[in-house]
């Protein structure tokens, strides 16, 4: 294979930055393995893979955040070794995170200045004096902003410019962009990468996260991949189409093994009505006008790259985002977005992909956490029934063969697999008709994974209307009778009967945006 | 040391912190009863002890409503406040009444915590925030009822909650303070709002993502710490015989925190000990009262106490 030469550009200058056999481990999981890698001066370099791909680990060697456990890393052609973030900031090592790191409160001009401000003979600060500088730099990077505005009037866009201009103006020699862009409106992205462009001009080394295919085609003239904590390519970007690229990053060529689809003939569902049926479902800048339609019985398969709009539709048909406009029925009466308790009330469950977070409560026992959704029903006027909650929780934890020391052990304590399936039986004591599952085998064992995915097929036999998120192409492939596939918050293709196969997935997947 | 011993000690130290936090309470309060039992003079009289049990009375009904709000990753510093309010209010309906102003004055206490839940839980404004404005402005909203006067209790069934002693020997204040402890703990361990109010301060994300009705659990919390923190108003107004807004339950706040927290209800939410925090309450009062009984200093006391919390609040943060 030829992917995994490291460079072909033998006439470039030395790297700025580089990694040499870096490994990263934490107890149980090795985050980065072996990994080569160099950013050069005046390049614009794109890190791409996907969740868990080991990007943000090699962002946080490069940056001090995390020390490598093996391996070694250079800069400006010396070893160096960053001990903390604010090492490696001093060194000209700018970061721009996702989320703005800056002091909405206080004046752009301030925020340019923080910890650095121009001083008068009092030793107090020289407003005057920063106020003009920092109108130098705006103007520098053609931001049309006055210096004196308070940051948090200003939109996410410009907040994000206004960090680059800040972490630039410090003599920065690389700059590393944490997805920059996932918070922005298509204007802002064009600015940003104007602001960009200009850096590149300076011959600033430029590290862009991003999964936005399109984004990185459009500015980007190195790239580098990264999957299960290993680098699998890094070249120019113009030898790659974009489905050479998913195909990297996803491991499988498009002429991949065919894998054989639930054997669910997809005709038994056509003649219901839908039990879930969305339609022009939007949430700026994530969502734009999503259709999607489950029968009951159905398992309807949502896939997509990171950050194409999965986790996002979830959400917004379970009313924990706001949209802005579309519909949501169940069983044709409207649903009400806008709050989860209307959307529990109307049948629909969902098992989020952040289980810890937003899904165990993690002190409270198996038993409380099985009868949490249900307890209304377990119970005469408020009073909780035990024997009925106690009974309940018994035939659950026998069905879905949870591995406790009882029922009163704490979910906390549980292994993944044990917890996603007492996240399961929480909504099917309620008897959802609806179920939403966003990831529902990430980060559990083989077995429990299998086990899993039995009871999504039980449960459709039994006439649950499912919608299955979901990275692993295979499980889509596998389990769905139709596949919906998301790029950058739009339907970009759907799958049904005979053409719900990996290869024709992969299709999709790696096709896109440039039509449009 | 082999790993497999070291295993082990570690496994005993944890179980060694857990069994503190469970039962460290327990341990004070009987090793403190001992204590006075040897060195205070007449301690083991009816007297002394049912002193010490009618002063604990008010600092136990707050801290039950507290140890709900805390239940919730919340707190309620108002309660001094609303105790000062309902003793406001109580005299401007005893015309009517003691029932009738008894039961007026308890819904004054819970219009002010529906208050404070519509601020914590529709507004969004963080419980300290929200309930500390309500610790200012309800002091002054108090002598504002009041007029700026101490007012003068005569009505013999309100002093009647101060005075009667069951069977001669067991004040009725007492009594209802048990029977109050014993009710919260029923609803925080068989209804499905206490099984709510814990999910809540257990997840509170995970309790949205549900389908929880997490605004209104949250406004009922502090709708309850208010009543309960009027009941102490109106118990404490008894006591004394007259409505001393300015002074009623100052500070209580502070001593009410102490004892839920040492009674082994953590302060990050999702679990809630009544009878701990019973312990906690009669703990903190008989530590003072060790000192004062004994003519000890009481800045002492105050010293000893915040050793006590800071201890508990360790203790707790040893989760495993």
């Amino acid at each position: 294979m030829s992917d995994s030469s490291t460079d072909t550009r033998t006439d470039s200058a030395d790297p700025v930055l580089s990694l040499r056999g870096v490994t990263v481990r934490f107890p149980g999981v090795t985050a980065l393995a072996d990994v080569d890698f160099d950013l050069r001066a005046g390049e614009i370099h794109g890190l791409v893979g996907e969740n868990g791909a080991g990007k943000s680990s090699l962002i946080k060697i490069l940056t001090g955040v995390y020390q490598a456990t093996e391996g070694e890393v250079h800069y400006l052609g010396e070893q160096v070794s960053f001990a903390t973030p604010g090492d490696a900031q001093d060194a000209g090592i700018a970061t721009i995170y996702q989320e703005v790191d800056l002091v909405p409160l206080m004046t752009v001009a301030q925020n340019l200045f923080i910890g650095r401000a121009p001083r008068t003979r009092w030793h107090t600060i020289d407003f005057t004096a920063m106020n003009e500088r920092a109108k130098d730099v705006l103007a520098d990077f053609g931001i049309p902003v006055d210096p004196t505005t308070p940051l948090q009037r200003l939109g996410l866009g410009v907040q994000q410019m206004v960090a680059i201009a800040r972490s630039v103006s410090q003599d920065a020699r690389a700059v590393i962009m944490d997805e920059p862009t996932s918070s922005l409106e298509a204007a802002e992205v064009d600015t940003l990468f104007e602001v960009i462009r200009r850096l590149h001009d300076r011959d600033v080394a430029i590290l862009f996260v991003s999964h936005r295919l399109d984004e990185l085609f459009r500015i980007c003239d190195q790239v580098t991949v990264l999957r299960d904590g290993h680098l699998v390519h890094s070249g120019p970007l113009d030898e790659l189409d974009r489905g050479g690229l998913v195909a990297k990053m996803l491991g499988r060529e498009l002429v991949g093994k065919q894998t054989q689809q639930r054997d669910h003939d997809p005709d038994d569902h056509d003649d219901r009505p839908p039990m879930l049926e969305v339609s022009g479902l939007t949430r700026m800048p994530t969502l734009d006008h999503v259709d999607l339609q489950v029968r009951p019985g159905e398992v309807l398969g949502l896939a997509g790259l990171l950050g194409a709009g999965r986790s996002e539709t979830a959400r917004a048909i379970m009313g924990i985002d706001t949209i802005d406009e579309g519909t949501v029925t169940i069983d044709g009466q409207p649903l009400r977005t806008g709050r989860p308790r209307r959307a529990v009330a109307a049948g629909v469950a969902l098992l989020p992909e952040d289980r810890r977070s937003e899904g165990i409560i993690p002190d409270l026992s198996i038993r409380e956490n099985i009868a949490l959704a249900a307890l209304p029903q377990l119970s005469k006027a408020g009073v909780v029934s035990e024997s009925a909650v106690d009974d309940l929780v018994d035939s659950f934890m026998q069905r879905l063969d949870v591995k406790a020391s009882g029922p009163d052990q704490k979910v906390r304590e549980l292994s993944g697999g044990n917890q996603q399936k007492v996240m399961l039986a929480r909504w099917l004591c309620v008897e959802p008709r609806v179920m939403i599952m966003d990831e529902p085998t990430r980060g559990i064992d083989v077995g429990a994974k299998v086990e899993i995915r039995e009871l999504i097929d039980e449960l459709a036999e039994q006439g649950l209307a499912i919608v299955l998120i979901s990275s692993e192409l295979d499980e889509v492939v596998e389990e769905s009778d139709r596949v919906v596939v998301l790029r950058d918050g739009e339907v970009a293709g759907r799958l049904e009967g005979e053409r719900v196969t990996e290869d024709e997935l992969m299709q999709v997947l790696a096709s896109g945006g440039d039509e449009q | 040391m082999s790993e497999a011993t070291a295993d082990e000690s570690g496994r005993d130290r944890a179980e060694m912190a857990r069994w503190i936090r469970d039962r460290g309470v327990y341990v004070a309060l009987a090793a403190l009863f001992l204590l006075n039992v040897v060195v205070t003079n007449n301690f083991l009289s009816v007297g002394t002890i049912s002193l010490q049990l009618v002063e604990v009375v008010p600092i136990l009904l707050v801290s039950l409503g507290l140890a709900l709000v805390i239940g919730t990753e919340g707190i309620d510093l108002s309660v001094g406040s609303v105790m000062a309010i309902a003793a406001g209010v109580l005299p401007l309906y005893l015309g009517y009444g003691w029932v009738a102003a008894l039961i007026v004055t308890l819904l004054a206490g819970a219009v002010i915590g529906l208050l404070n839940g519509v601020m914590v839980a529709v507004v969004g404004i963080q419980p300290i925030v929200a309930t500390l404005a309500v610790l200012v402005g309800g002091r002054g909203l108090a002598q504002v009822i009041a007029g700026g006067r101490q007012v003068r209790i005569t009505d013999e069934g309100i002093l009647a909650l101060a005075r009667t002693r069951i069977g001669g020997v067991v004040p009725l204040s007492v009594l209802i303070a048990l029977a109050v402890s014993a009710l919260v703990a029923w609803i925080v361990k068989r209804t499905v709002f206490g099984h709510q109010l814990l999910a809540i301060g257990g997840n509170r994300k995970a309790s949205v993502f549900s389908g929880l009705p997490v605004r209104r659990i949250l406004i009922g919390v502090y709708a309850a710490s208010g009543v309960l923190a009027a009941l102490a108003g109106v118990l404490a107004t008894a006591r004394l015989g007259a409505s001393d807004t300015p002074n009623v339950g100052q500070l209580i706040e502070l001593a009410s925190i102490t004892a839920v927290v040492v009674g082994g209800t953590p302060l990050s939410g999702g679990q809630v000990r009544i009878v701990g925090t019973v312990a906690g309450a009669v703990l903190m009062q008989l530590l003072t009262a060790t000192f004062i009984m004994n003519n000890l200093p009481y800045t002492w006391a105050q010293m000893i106490q915040a050793g006590i919390i800071i201890a508990a609040v360790y203790i707790q943060s040893n989760r495993t």
